[in-house]
Order: C-alpha cells, then sequence, then structure tokens
C-alpha cells in the first residue's frame, strides 16, 4: 500500500486515525480472547499475505527470524523508531521492502499480537488461492479429504440398507405367500405418495433455498472485473509509483464521488511518460492471460487525450478547444439508485483508507470489485467502526455520550451509535 | 380547548353525504372487484386465470432476474472544469426577471446545470425571499416546448444570418420601426436600445404590459410631477388599506412586499402590536384571505371606497353604500389612517381612482413614512395609450418592422385579434418569444431569446438598486438574446456580454470590485463595503460553495443600510377625480379578471407543470381557469332556474356546470367554481389560460383566454366590466380541487385569537393545553411539587419563564402521556415552527419543496383521484357564513409531515419502512416499502402520498411509466436535468412524504464535520422555509439551546406554541404559532357560525 502510505506522509493524524479506530474497535471486544484471524484481517491484511511476500513480508514463519521472541511487540509498536535505533533486522526488512515501513500500531496489545502470529502460523493456503491476492474474496469451497470417505462410507452402507430393506421385504412377502396370507400389492417408490410428498418437500426446500440466495445475489458484483478501454494499472500507478489516491481521485475527501479523473489529469505526467518502461519488473497481464503493451496503453490514452505525440501538444479544434473525449470507462462499483453514498464523509471525516472498501488496489493490475457492498456489509462495517468522537469537534454536541465517556460506561462511540443504521442516513 | 370552527369548503361545512363518502375513503377509486357469488369461476379474474398469471409471473421474473447485470459507463469530464467537482453544487447569484416581476436569486447547479432557485438575502429589495414562480422558472428553462432554433416563415432556420439580413433591410427601409418589449428592467438593454435607435433613427421603443400600471403612473405624474412608482414600506405601516390590489399575492412585486407585511405582522407576548389591515375587493384575493377586517364591494366601485375613504378620512363624513360592514369598516380604517404610518394601495388600473388614492396617501401623510418617493420603482413602465396608438399605426400600415419581445400582443392584448390582424400589415415582424405563442406564430421571424438562467444580463428594479443576471448553463438551444440580436442589428462589433462587462467594470471601477458584485448578485447602495469584508477572496465567476453560502447567508445584518425615504408634495386634482369617478356606475352582476398566483398574466407560466397543478391558494384548483361565484350568487342562479345542479358547490363532485359569460357581445364558456368570500355580484376569471397548443403538452388549450374581457376606456385598460349575462349551458366540465382531499374532519387545529384578546391573557392557548392535557402529563401518584429548582435550571438554559413552564409540561406529557418508551436523541434533535400570522399561503414552499424533492406532477386526471404527490399543502380554512362574503375569515396552515416521535404510521407499518430516527426524523425508506398503505389510513395528518403510477420513470420497465398526453412528464433527457440528484426518484407502488430535506440535514452535518466543528444554527435549511418570502418557517436543533427553534419555542413564543393534534400524543417536531388578527372579532369562535359545524359533526 505504497499510495497510502504517501496519504500517511501527507497526513500523519489520518492515519493514526484510523489505527486508534481498529484499535478501539478491538479493545471493544477484548472480554474475549482475541480474535487472531479478524485481528488479522482488519490490520495487515492489506499489505500482509500470510504465506507470500506482498508489501510487506510473508508473516509465517517469521516468528522464527526473530533476534528475540519479544522483538515483534517493539516492532508492531513502532517500527521506524526500531529501524532508526539501528535493529538489525529490522534493517535489514526495511532494506527489502523500502521505502515502505510498516505503520505503527501501538494499541494492539501483545495477546493481540501473539493471536495475529498464531492465527498466520496456523494458516493453510486455501484450496486455489485468487490471482490477484484477493486475501479476503470468497472463501473456496475446499472439502477436506475425510469428507469423502465418509461420504462414501455413508453411500455404501445406505445402499446396503436397502438392498436388505428389499431382501427383507422380498422374503416377508414369500413367506406371506407360502402361509396364504394376502398379500398387501406393493407400490413402487416413484407411485408412493408418502415419499412423492416427501420429495415434493425436498426439492422445494432446496429450490426456495437457491432462489432466495440467488435473489439476494441480483444486482451484486463482487469481483467484478470488466475490460476497461485502456488498460489502467493501479499497481503501477499507485503501488510500484506511489501516486497518491487523491491525486487523481480529487473528490474523495470533497464530495460524494471519488470520480475518475479526466484525461488531463493524466496528461500532467503522460506529457513527459509516452512509454512503459517497468515491463522488465511487472509485466502487464490482462486476466485472460496476455500480455498487454503498457506503450501501446498510453499512447490509447494520447488518442482519448486529443495528445499529439510528435508534435508534443494538443489537437484543437478551430476555436482552440482540445479535442479530447473521455474514455468510456465501465463502471466498477455500482450501488443502486436509492443509496446515497458518500466519499468525503468516508474518507475526510471518518478516515476510512480506500483499502477497507477497495482491497489492495495497489496490488491490481486491473480492478475488481473487492467488497460486496451489500447493505449487510455496510451496516455491519458502521456497527464495528467507532466514529472519531474526541478529534472531531463536530461531536461535542453529543453531551450524553460524552456523560458516559467521561463516567467510563463507554470506551467509544460507534457510527451506529450516532445513528449510523438508520434508514435515512443512507436512503432518501 | 376551544374549538374553533373553520371549514375546507361548503361540503364540509354543510356535511353532505357525499362528502362523508370521500373523507371515510381516502383514496376514492373504485377497487376492482367483481361480484363472486356466482363462483369463483365466472368471475372476471377466475381462480385458474389467477394462478396461471402468478405462474408465469414468477417465471418471468426469474428469467429477468437471471440476466446479466447491465454493462454501466462511467464517463468522465473529456477536460475537467476547474470549478466543477462532480457531486459538489456550485452556486451563482443571478437574477429572476419576468417582465417587470424581479426576485434576486441564487441558483444551485450541479454539473453545470441548474436544479434549484434559492432567494437571495443580500437583496434589499426580495431580501432572500421568492415566489412560487420564481421556484418554478427553473423548470420553465427545460421546457421541452421552448423553441430550439430560430424561424423565417414559419419554418425552422439553422442560421441567424438569413433572418439578420432581412429584419436590418427592413430596418433601413426607412418606414418606422418599432421594438414592442414588456417593462425592461435592465439598464444595459436600455443602453442597447439607445444605440439601436441612435442607429435607426426611425425606430421607436414601446413598453407594453398586458397587466397594466399605466392608471397609476399617469396619477403619479399628476399628482407628484413623477411617471413613476415609488417604493412601497409595508413593513413600516401600521394601517395598511388595500383597494382590491393583491399585493401579497400578484400586484407588482409580492415577494417584497411579502417580505415587509409580515415584518409588520410579527406579534409575541413581549411585543403586542402588529398592523392592522383592511382589504376592500371584489374577488377573493390572497391578500384579501390575509386581512384583518375585509369587506367586498363591486371591483367597479374601488373608485366609490376611494372617495368615501378620502371623505372619511379629510372631513369624517360616512359612506353611504349598502352594505353596512363595507361603511364601517371604511370608517375605522379612516379613523386607523389618521393615526400615522399608513397606507392605502389600490389595485385599480384607473387615473382618476389613483389619483384620489394619492390624495388620501398624501393626507395620512404616507409621502415619506411608509411611501418612499427617493427610490422608485420600475417594474412597470408601460403606458397603455401607447400599444393603442400602435395597433392602429400597424393596421394603418405606418410600421415597416415590428420586434417583439417578451410581449404577446395577440394573446395578452385587450383585442388581439385586432393586433393579430393589424400585423398582417408589418412587413417584417419579428418575435423573441421562447414558444410558439399567439403572436409568435403570426410573425413572419421568430427569434427566440435565452432563458433568464442561460444569459447575461441585470435589472434595476429600483432606481438605484442593480442585480446582476450571470449564466448558471450554456445556452441549451440555438437561440440569442434581444440585446446581442439589437447590437447586430446596429452594426456593433461587439457582444452584449462584452459589452455588459464593459458596462459594469466602469460604473463599479475596478475587477475586484466587478467579482465581488457578481458573486453578491446585487449592487445596493451600502452594500460592496459589507461584503467585501466578508467574504476575504472574491472568486472570479463563482458564488459560492454551500458552505460559504450557509455562512454568507447566516451572516447578513440585522440591520442594513436604510433606504432613504422622501415624500413628494400632491398637486393633483381631487375634485376632478372625484366627479370623475361619481360617473363609474354599473349595473348588474359584474365579471372580474384577476392573476392567478401561478400562473400570472401568462408566458411561459401556461406550460410550466408545476404551475399548472400547483393550487390556487384561494380555491384550491389546479390545471383549469373557471368562473369564481359566490355560494349565494350559486343559489340565486339556481333559484331562477330551478336546477340544483348548480349549487352543487359540494367540491366532491368535481363535474361542474359550464355556465356562459356575455358581456358585450362576447361570450365564454367556463365551469364554476364557488368560492367564499367573493362578492354576490361579482363573477371572477383568471388570466393566463386558453393558450394555443403549440405553447406546449401541458398548457396548451387548456382553460379559456380571459383577455378579450379586458377593456380599454381611452386612457388605461380595465379588468373588470358589468352587465354579464349569466347563462347555463348542457355541458359539465371536470375541475381538480385538492381542497377537501386530506381532510381533519372538523378537529381543532387551528387557534386563532383577536390581538385585544391575546394581549389580555397571553397564556390563554398554553393554559387550555396545560388544562387539556395535564391529567396525562401529571400521573396522579406521582410526585409533583412546584418544580421551581428544575424551572429555575431551564431558565437558566435560556428558556423564558412561560418557556419553562411550557418545557416541564412538554417534558411530563411526553413521558407521562403514553405507554410507550421515550425516544432519544442524545445528538440533534429536528423541529420546525410556523407562524400561521406570517404564513400568507403563497405556494412558495410548495414549489421549492418540489423542486428540491423531486415531487412529481401527477396530471389533472389523477388530482381529481386525489393522487397528487405535494409533500406539502398550504390548507385553506374558511370561517364565517358563506351566504355573507363579508363574514368570510380565511386561515392557512401549511401541512407536511409533523415528524412525530411518537409516530402513529410507524406502528403499522408490516415491514418497518417508515420508523423513526434519532435526531427525531419520520424517515421513510423507499426501497423497503411494499406499498400497504397502512401507514396513510393511520396518519392523522394525511401528509403521507402514494405512487399509484411511475410518474416520472423511476423503474427500469419502459412501458410503466405514467402518461395522460398532458402531463409534462419527467421521462426526456431536457425535462430530467431538474430532478436534484442527491433525492431519489421515487417508483410506483411506494409511499412517500416530506423528509424535512434530510439531503440537506445530512449536507449541513457533513459540512460541519469535515470542519471539525459543530453544526451552527441555519446551517441546515429546508426547501420550504428557504423559499418562504414572510420567513414563516423557522427549522433548527431544538437541543441547541441556542438555535432559533429553541428560542421560539421555549423563550420568544411559548405564549403561541401549539402542536398539531397534541391530544393524540403523536409528539410532533412541527410546532405552530397561533394565528392572532388585528380585529374585534374572530368569527370562529362565534356561536352563530359554529352552530352549523357543531350540527354536522
Amino acid at each position: 500500500m505504497p499510495a497510502l502510505n504517501r496519504l500517511m506522509a501527507r497526513y500523519p493524524q489520518l492515519l493514526a486515525g484510523i489505527f486508534t479506530l481498529f484499535l478501539l474497535s478491538l479493545t471493544h471486544q477484548s472480554f474475549a480472547a482475541p480474535d487472531g484471524k479478524a485481528l488479522f484481517q482488519n490490520n495487515c491484511a492489506s499489505c500482509h499475505n500470510p504465506l507470500k511476500d506482498a508489501t510487506g513480508p510473508a508473516l509465517q514463519g517469521a516468528d522464527k527470524n526473530w533476534p528475540r521472541p519479544d522483538w515483534v511487540y517493539d516492532w508492531v509498536h513502532n517500527p521506524s523508531g526500531m529501524i532508526a535505533s539501528g535493529d538489525k533486522h529490522a534493517n535489514a526488512l526495511f532494506d527489502k521492502f523500502k521505502p515502505i515501513v510498516m505503520t505503527a500500531f501501538p494499541n494492539l496489545s501483545k495477546e493481540e499480537i501473539d493471536a495475529i502470529i498464531k492465527y498466520v502460523d496456523d494458516y493453510k493456503a486455501p484450496g486455489s488461492a485468487p490471482a490477484a491476492g484477493a486475501t479476503a474474496a470468497a472463501p473456496a469451497s475446499s472439502t477436506e479429504d475425510n469428507t469423502w470417505l465418509y461420504t462414501s462410507i455413508t453411500l455404501i452402507l445406505l445402499v446396503l440398507a436397502i438392498i436388505l430393506w428389499r431382501v427383507n421385504a422380498g422374503l416377508k412377502r414369500v413367506a406371506q405367500e407360502k402361509e396364504g396370507q394376502p398379500v398387501e400389492r406393493e407400490i413402487p417408490i416413484y407411485r408412493h405418495k408418502f415419499w412423492i410428498a416427501v420429495a415434493m418437500i425436498l426439492v422445494t426446500i432446496l429450490a426456495g433455498y437457491w432462489i432466495v440466495n440467488a435473489a439476494i445475489g441480483v444486482g451484486r458484483q463482487q469481483d467484478y472485473m470488466p475490460k476497461q478501454p485502456i488498460f489502467y494499472s493501479h499497481k503501477v500507478h499507485a503501488g510500484i509509483n506511489q501516486i497518491n489516491c487523491l491525486y487523481c481521485h480529487s473528490g474523495a475527501e470533497q464530495s460524494r464521488h471519488a470520480m475518475i479523473p479526466s484525461t488531463n489529469v493524466c496528461m500532467n505526467c503522460h506529457k513527459q511518460i509516452s512509454e512503459y518502461t517497468g515491463a522488465a519488473d511487472h509485466k502487464l497481464v490482462d486476466a485472460e492471460g496476455n500480455e498487454i503493451n503498457g506503450t501501446e496503453q498510453i499512447q490509447l490514452l494520447y488518442k482519448y487525450a486529443g495528445w499529439d505525440p510528435a508534435k508534443k501538444e494538443y489537437r484543437r479544434d478551430a476555436q482552440g478547444n482540445i479535442l479530447a473525449t473521455a474514455p468510456p470507462w465501465v463502471k466498477i462499483h455500482n450501488l443502486p439508485a436509492h443509496v446515497y453514498f458518500n466519499h468525503s464523509q468516508h474518507v475526510k471525516v471518518g478516515q476510512i483508507q480506500c483499502q477497507r472498501c477497495h482491497g489492495n488496489i495497489e496490488e491490481m493490475d486491473e480492478v475488481y470489485q473487492f467488497a460486496p457492498l451489500s447493505m449487510g456489509w455496510c451496516i455491519n462495517c458502521h456497527r464495528q467502526t467507532e466514529v472519531r468522537f474526541k478529534e472531531n469537534n463536530y461531536y461535542s454536541i453529543f453531551a450524553k455520550y460524552q456523560e458516559e465517556i467521561k463516567q467510563g460506561k463507554r470506551d467509544g462511540i460507534t457510527v451506529a451509535d450516532e445513528g449510523g443504521i438508520e434508514c435515512q442516513k443512507c436512503h432518501y | 380547548m376551544s374549538q374553533n370552527k373553520y371549514w375546507k369548503g361548503i361540503e364540509e361545512l354543510e356535511n353532505t353525504p357525499a362528502y362523508q363518502k370521500s373523507v371515510a375513503d381516502e383514496f376514492p377509486a373504485e377497487l376492482p372487484f367483481s361480484d363472486v357469488s356466482e363462483g369463483m369461476l365466472s368471475a372476471t379474474t377466475p381462480r385458474r386465470d389467477f394462478l396461471k398469471y402468478l405462474g408465469f409471473s414468477t417465471a418471468a421474473a426469474m428469467l429477468a432476474a437471471s440476466c446479466e447485470m447491465p454493462v454501466r459507463k462511467a464517463i468522465t469530464y473529456a477536460i475537467k472544469p476547474d470549478e466543477i467537482m462532480p457531486g459538489v453544487p456550485n452556486w451563482y447569484a443571478s437574477s429572476f426577471v419576468d417582465g417587470g416581476d424581479y426576485c434576486a436569486i441564487l441558483v444551485k447547479t450541479r454539473e453545470g446545470r441548474p436544479i434549484k432557485i434559492e432567494g437571495n438575502e443580500l437583496s434589499s429589495i426580495t431580501r432572500g425571499g421568492t415566489s412560487a414562480r420564481v421556484q418554478a422558472s427553473v423548470l420553465s428553462l427545460y421546457d421541452n416546448a421552448r423553441i430550439r432554433q430560430p424561424y423565417a416563415d414559419g419554418k425552422p432556420v439553422d442560421m441567424f444570418e438569413k433572418i439578420d439580413r432581412e429584419v436590418m433591410a427592413g430596418l433601413s427601409s426607412g418606414k418606422p420601426a418599432v421594438l414592442l418589449t414588456a417593462t425592461l428592467l435592465s439598464p444595459t438593454v436600455k443602453a442597447v436600445i439607445d444605440q439601436f435607435i441612435a442607429k435607426y433613427p426611425t425606430a421607436r421603443h414601446i413598453v407594453f404590459d398586458p397587466i397594466s400600471y399605466s392608471g397609476m403612473l399617469l396619477a403619479n405624474e399628476a399628482s407628484y410631477g413623477k411617471r413613476a412608482l415609488p417604493s412601497y414600506h409595508f413593513d413600516k405601516a401600521k394601517t395598511i388599506v388595500s383597494i382590491g390590489a393583491d399585493f401579497l399575492g400578484t400586484w407588482l412585486s409580492p415577494v417584497e412586499f411579502a417580505k415587509g407585511y409580515a415584518a409588520g405582522r410579527k406579534m409575541s407576548a413581549q411585543k403586542l402590536e402588529m398592523s392592522r389591515h383592511y382589504q376592500f375587493e371584489g374577488l377573493h384575493s390572497l391578500t384579501g384571505a390575509n386581512a384583518d377586517v375585509r369587506a367586498t364591494c363591486k371591483p367597479s366601485e374601488y373608485g366609490a371606497v376611494a372617495v368615501a375613504l378620502y371623505n372619511a378620512v379629510m372631513a369624517g363624513t360616512a359612506p353611504s353604500f349598502a352594505s353596512k360592514k363595507l361603511n364601517d369598516s371604511i370608517v375605522k380604517a379612516a379613523e386607523d389612517l389618521k393615526k400615522g404610518n399608513g397606507m392605502v394601495v389600490c389595485g385599480s388600473n384607473d387615473v382618476q381612482v389613483q389619483t384620489v388614492v394619492n390624495a388620501i396617501n398624501a393626507a395620512i401623510n404616507a409621502n415619506g413614512t411608509t411611501i418612499n418617493w427617493a427610490v422608485n420603482s420600475n417594474y412597470k413602465q408601460g403606458i397603455d395609450a401607447d400599444m393603442v396608438n400602435l395597433v392602429a399605426a400597424m393596421k394603418a400600415g405606418q410600421v415597416g418592422t415590428l420586434i417583439m419581445h417578451g410581449v404577446n400582443p395577440a394573446y395578452e392584448y385587450y383585442d388581439g385579434a385586432a393586433f393579430t390582424e393589424a400585423l398582417k400589415s408589418v412587413p417584417v415582424s419579428l418575435s423573441m418569444s421562447d414558444h410558439l405563442d399567439e403572436t409568435a406564430t403570426a410573425s413572419k421571424f421568430i427569434l427566440p431569446d435565452h432563458h433568464f438562467l442561460e444569459s447575461w444580463g441585470d435589472a434595476e428594479p429600483k432606481t438605484g438598486y442593480f442585480s446582476l443576471m450571470q449564466p448558471s448553463i450554456a445556452p441549451l438551444f440555438k437561440t440569442r438574446s434581444l440585446a446581442d440580436s439589437l447590437l447586430t442589428w446596429a452594426g456593433a462589433t461587439t457582444t452584449y456580454a462584452d459589452f455588459w462587462k464593459d458596462y459594469w467594470l466602469k460604473k463599479l471601477g475596478s475587477q475586484s470590485a466587478f467579482d465581488q458584485a457578481l458573486q453578491d448578485g446585487v449592487v445596493e447602495p451600502g452594500l460592496t463595503n459589507f461584503s467585501s469584508s466578508l467574504i476575504p477572496t472574491a472568486g472570479a465567476l463563482r458564488a459560492a460553495t454551500p458552505n460559504d453560502t450557509a455562512v454568507i447567508r447566516s451572516t447578513v445584518p440585522a440591520v442594513r443600510l436604510e433606504m432613504t425615504m422622501s415624500g413628494a408634495s400632491f398637486a393633483g386634482n381631487v375634485s376632478a377625480a372625484i366627479a370623475g369617478i361619481a360617473g363609474m356606475k354599473s349595473s348588474g352582476s359584474e365579471l372580474a379578471l384577476y392573476e392567478k398566483v401561478a400562473i400570472g398574466r401568462g408566458g411561459s407560466w401556461s406550460n410550466n407543470p408545476w404551475m399548472l397543478e400547483m393550487p390556487d391558494p384561494i380555491t384550491k384548483a389546479t390545471w383549469d381557469n373557471y368562473v369564481c361565484i359566490s355560494p349565494a350568487m350559486a343559489k340565486k342562479l339556481d333559484a331562477g332556474d330551478l336546477d340544483m345542479e348548480l349549487t352543487t358547490h359540494n367540491e366532491i363532485n368535481h363535474s361542474r356546470r359550464v355556465i356562459r359569460l356575455t358581456v358585450n357581445g362576447k361570450s365564454l364558456e367556463l365551469p364554476t367554481v364557488v368560492v367564499p368570500g367573493m362578492h354576490n355580484d361579482v363573477v371572477a376569471v383568471a388570466l393566463g389560460y386558453g393558450r394555443v397548443k403549440s405553447i406546449g403538452r401541458a398548457g396548451g388549450e387548456v382553460g379559456k383566454n380571459a383577455y378579450p374581457f379586458m377593456t380599454w376606456n381611452g386612457t388605461t385598460f380595465g379588468m373588470a366590466q358589468g352587465d354579464v349575462k349569466i347563462e347555463k349551458t348542457d355541458k359539465r366540465y371536470d375541475i381538480a380541487q385538492t381542497q377537501t382531499h386530506h381532510s381533519y374532519e372538523g378537529r381543532a387545529i387551528i387557534h386563532e385569537y383577536t390581538l385585544d384578546d391575546f394581549s389580555k391573557n397571553p397564556k390563554e392557548l398554553l393554559e387550555d393545553r396545560f388544562g387539556e392535557f395535564h391529567h396525562f402529563a401529571h400521573l396522579p401518584w406521582e410526585e409533583h411539587g412546584d418544580g421551581a429548582a428544575q424551572k429555575a435550571a431551564l431558565i437558566a438554559a435560556g428558556m423564558s419563564e412561560v418557556g419553562a413552564e411550557a418545557a416541564s409540561f412538554e417534558a411530563a406529557y411526553r413521558k407521562n402521556g403514553t405507554l410507550y418508551g421515550v425516544y432519544d436523541s442524545p445528538g440533534i434533535h429536528w423541529g420546525m415552527s410556523i407562524d400561521l400570522n406570517s404564513c400568507i399561503g403563497c405556494g412558495a414552499c410548495v414549489i421549492g419543496c418540489q423542486s428540491e424533492n423531486n415531487v412529481a406532477v401527477v396530471g389533472k386526471s389523477k388530482v381529481l383521484m386525489a393522487q397528487e404527490m405535494f409533500w406539502m399543502n398550504i390548507d385553506r380554512y374558511f370561517a364565517g357564513n358563506p351566504d355573507d362574503p363579508d363574514t368570510i375569515q380565511t386561515v392557512f396552515q401549511p401541512m407536511l409531515c409533523q415528524h412525530c416521535d411518537n409516530a402513529p404510521c410507524e406502528n403499522v407499518c408490516p415491514v418497518s419502512a417508515t420508523n423513526h430516527s434519532s435526531e427525531g426524523l419520520n424517515q421513510m425508506a423507499y426501497n423497503r416499502c411494499i406499498g400497504t398503505k397502512y401507514c396513510a389510513n393511520n396518519c392523522p395528518y394525511k401528509v403521507r402520498r402514494f405512487n399509484w403510477m411511475d410518474w416520472d420513470d423511476a423503474d427500469c420497465f419502459a412501458d410503466n411509466l405514467y402518461e395522460d398526453g398532458h402531463r409534462e412528464t419527467m421521462d426526456e433527457n431536457l425535462t430530467r436535468m431538474v430532478l436534484n440528484p442527491d433525492v431519489v426518484v421515487r417508483s410506483r407502488g411506494v409511499m412517500e412524504k416530506c423528509s424535512f430535506c434530510v439531503q440537506r440535514l445530512q449536507d449541513a452535518k457533513l459540512v460541519a464535520k469535515k470542519a471539525g466543528r459543530p453544526m451552527q444554527d441555519g446551517e441546515a435549511k429546508t426547501a420550504c422555509q428557504t423559499a418562504c418570502p414572510t420567513d414563516a418557517i423557522v427549522f433548527g436543533n431544538v437541543n441547541d439551546k441556542s438555535s432559533a427553534i429553541f428560542g421560539m419555542r421555549y423563550r420568544d413564543q411559548p405564549e403561541r406554541t401549539y402542536y398539531v393534534l397534541e391530544e393524540l400524543h403523536t409528539m410532533a417536531n412541527v410546532s405552530y404559532l397561533s394565528k392572532v388578527r388585528n380585529n374585534d372579532l374572530i368569527v370562529a369562535g362565534k356561536p352563530e357560525t359554529d352552530i352549523i359545524m357543531d350540527k354536522s359533526i
């Protein structure tokens, strides 16, 4: 998350705030044993993969390299301090991943760090890892080997039972015939009312379950990754070259729309940069596995922007207007018309990181929809996330909550406490 | 509690069976139930069919649902303009100008398109007020019927040049040219006209105002030596006498006057004084409805009333009209006027009548105290004789070129047919109309002008008080401004925009002063210094972000630089005028023409769906014009004919008998609407209807044109004439009235006092409330001492003594009056207060709400079925004896969702689509609503509206859109541009209602959160509040002790505060201030008039 680090450098208080928030929300649940998985996903997953190096190093087994067992607490609580203090291991890490310095998490308790480490060490790769490293994508439906065993045994036993039952019934009938007792005519199972009823009920339940699930999913587009008119790689821009998210998405702090930049914003840099020279380090490959020529994509941009790369000037019409057209970007994150979402509320006021909803955007060559963007997903976050109650003077009007915090009845105020799960916060 | 009796219509007063039925059926639509006693199979929808359809639709829905999601494109700006941030509105200060009508405005634009108009508080003329028309003007911008390119000989042409060539040839032909315009307020356009006339010396500029004030202009010239209109200061007047002038609705400058009028009517227990308003009129106007004392007379008697008033003022002579109320009222008015600070205004366009009015004003020293001759009003400049002479000259072939702008004489001139005929004798005729109206279609060329929201411009509504106009959108169509055309024809090479900028740069002295003026929108004496110190950086063409605007608007100083006042010495010939008036007599019934608050003279308003559907303040009728007659006249006509139909003045039966009015050989057939308060010998018809079909889909061929009934007396046009023959026809016609929709069934929801009664015991209302609810507020087993300590704490928190009493009572009632829990509002608790004294019923709030919240227009046939969608209605109640117009008193009560903290609608929703927020809002989640309508049934205030149809193409089904072939719908790209992108367009089958403009509240909170500070009072304002020209609505956070709403309820006005239907323990968040009339008697409290209601309910 280099882009974020830039953001960090520019707005140090912003990140401190976010992590305070994270940690506050964690302490909220600290009456139970710390949940390593949740902690990892909330705090670490945007930079770390347990198994492989990402923005930060792979964490599984990292504990074996520590100079001392409690080294990690110092490191997590104050990474840059450790580097500055000349700690050898810290500097080795820094050299490997520089210029990115790990964010400090001073509020993570030792127990919580232990829980994270334990989770990471126990972590196993899912059956099929998503290509783009989407750590929080829906869990793959993997089945353990024994399941197959149990299933086949059950099936065999079932078949056996049926055979035995048929044999038993046949013998019984033969015996009855022999004794001259009246024999009930056997109704085949496919015409037996009882079994038909059972089957119908089963089918109805299963179909109902499937329909309801499918219906809930209508209009949801998690993991949607359309082909864009220009192969624009966020990884190259925000990841490798560490351009601040807000440089292009300048609306995120001011408006409800984060805003896709217009071509003149691209041209601020691309007047100079007309070739993709990073192919050696990072080959651009699209979802189908085709290799993409970055330089050609920049030429495509020039076409939209109305830039003549030969003359190094804009093509203009008679009135002097630049002959630019907007690339027909495909919108990935679609909310229904009845949902009001405001970026500035989340980015500026809530100081939420972009990655929290958009995933590891700086790792994506092609952007896909990371979060489900479902109402349940929104609401859950509003329930768990605390507002910046002390930092933002707006909340000073909540006299009752101020009082409760003073009395120690509350630790913090979640978005939900402030009315964040009421209908007309998002629907009007 | 006092059960004052008010009625919305005579049907309610008489409580007819049809009325009772309509009240019982909230949604008067037949349900498609058929008789199933014959067996289900033979029913129209048998069970098997039903199951088949059910199966099919389920399968179809599954198929549709399994389709792929559409691919949506995100098209950015190719090159984003710096000043536009998508999603953030830009505000531009500009001016609303329509003929001589003026309002200083702020235009809210989103992504470069204007979507909302607000008043500009920096203007000392309109002071942030707006009218319904100003609010609706943004819809006229996106009118589908606007002309999209120039026309020559009835055919569209692509180039201006061809027309320019022919017009210039005509201008140079030597034959006189005439530029015919409505009153022009723009100094720069006048300068351009001078330049034009310098180039073509034979050209003349003639001003034609269809609603003419030349009687006043000429009388003022004779009386004071100035052909001008003064400034009226209604705020300074202690006594206001209006003789037929509808100064709150349509007369001269209603927004300005309403602002001043309301200022003089704001009173409280601490300030026990208010102006007294006498109204003498023939029809029932909006202004008359607000009067303290109202007496009726025929319009032809306005002169006689003025003379009687003059005599009473000068010599104490008692008037001798047949009506006792009229005589008494004139005597009282004269007494009050003599006390000083009086003002007399008159709606007559007769020079002699206006001369007498001037004489009265001079006699009571109004000039210099309430009428200001130092600052002229420029709203109307037309002299009628000029127009009449022009038509004669045209007919005689003396006019070579006629250029028309802002006028439509073929329709608006009293003899439109003669004008059209004369137009044929003009070789080069050119109309600059924006619609294919009656004159444009008869003209050789049409060169449409920009809409004012697309134009550069300015206005000088009062001499020395300027207002700038800047475009908030590039011209949508191939149009050209009047000034640009004139400059082109005059051979100038500059554009008007440059000319305009040079003019103002020169006038203002510097670029920074120019930028400042453009940002302020107004250039007024004493304003520039103030604003430049207020706003640190003068942004070039931008007004301000909403945040800045809020700051600007909340810091407009309470004390303005006072307008310089001066009087004028009267030198008119009163005796000649009186002698002239003595000759004005009319016999029989009289026909009075009037302007509707919504439609006015006609113009583009005739095709504005918001204006057409806006219920008229008095008749509550939509979409049509009609003949207003008094109940007594209806009965009288009936008796002569022994036909009971004409007296179906019960509004339940909307099929009305059409009657034929014949005057001077001209006749007109229109349906009747019975209006209590009309003079018993007067019928009234509104102007502005009966337009040609090409004016547009909404307004074409709606109603009838009444302009031919205007009169010409040799000097001025008149709007009334006598000897009307009234006949019944066989025809019937539906009139869609909203007045009896959403009934309260006679419950006491209005409290009204005379000023004297209120002064004697300001706490009467409060005591009534305490008395009625005491039992519920204080439980017998609960200890309640004197609560002195608690009261002291409340007073320390900023309440008045009475306020503390009210607050502790309300708290106790809230807690103990219910079994439900009490809602907690830890941060904000929104509340609204509506002052019934200030509300004049003009309807600006209704249209402001419609514009802000994408409220649908439903069309006449659906209004007839009570399916109108207004989130806010202004309920109009009458009190008094319908047969005696002089007893009628009218009260307006704005009614919107009361946002009850204990809301009856919330409990009955089966899916919890409507529920409560921690900020006291009654929320409505449209996407959750399944349309049971239980909530609407259970709402005691009747403010919920159901989407019976897909009005505005909200859903994805193409064929679902409701279409009546008449209503302009929001299904086209052009009209959809007016929609507010922050508010969802509701689809068919869901309930909707007032949201307290939650999008604005959320925005205000967000602005404060981003700045990291608590929200300030006044940052969050609802659309109805900002639209209101009289500041009747106060809105804010009741939890904030420093807020205006808190002050209103618990400090300044606890005595007058009440909640509608408080006895239901709904704990409404909208409070009302009781109405106080400055007169001797509240009719509604009188046993004689209450008897009828007591009997019925």
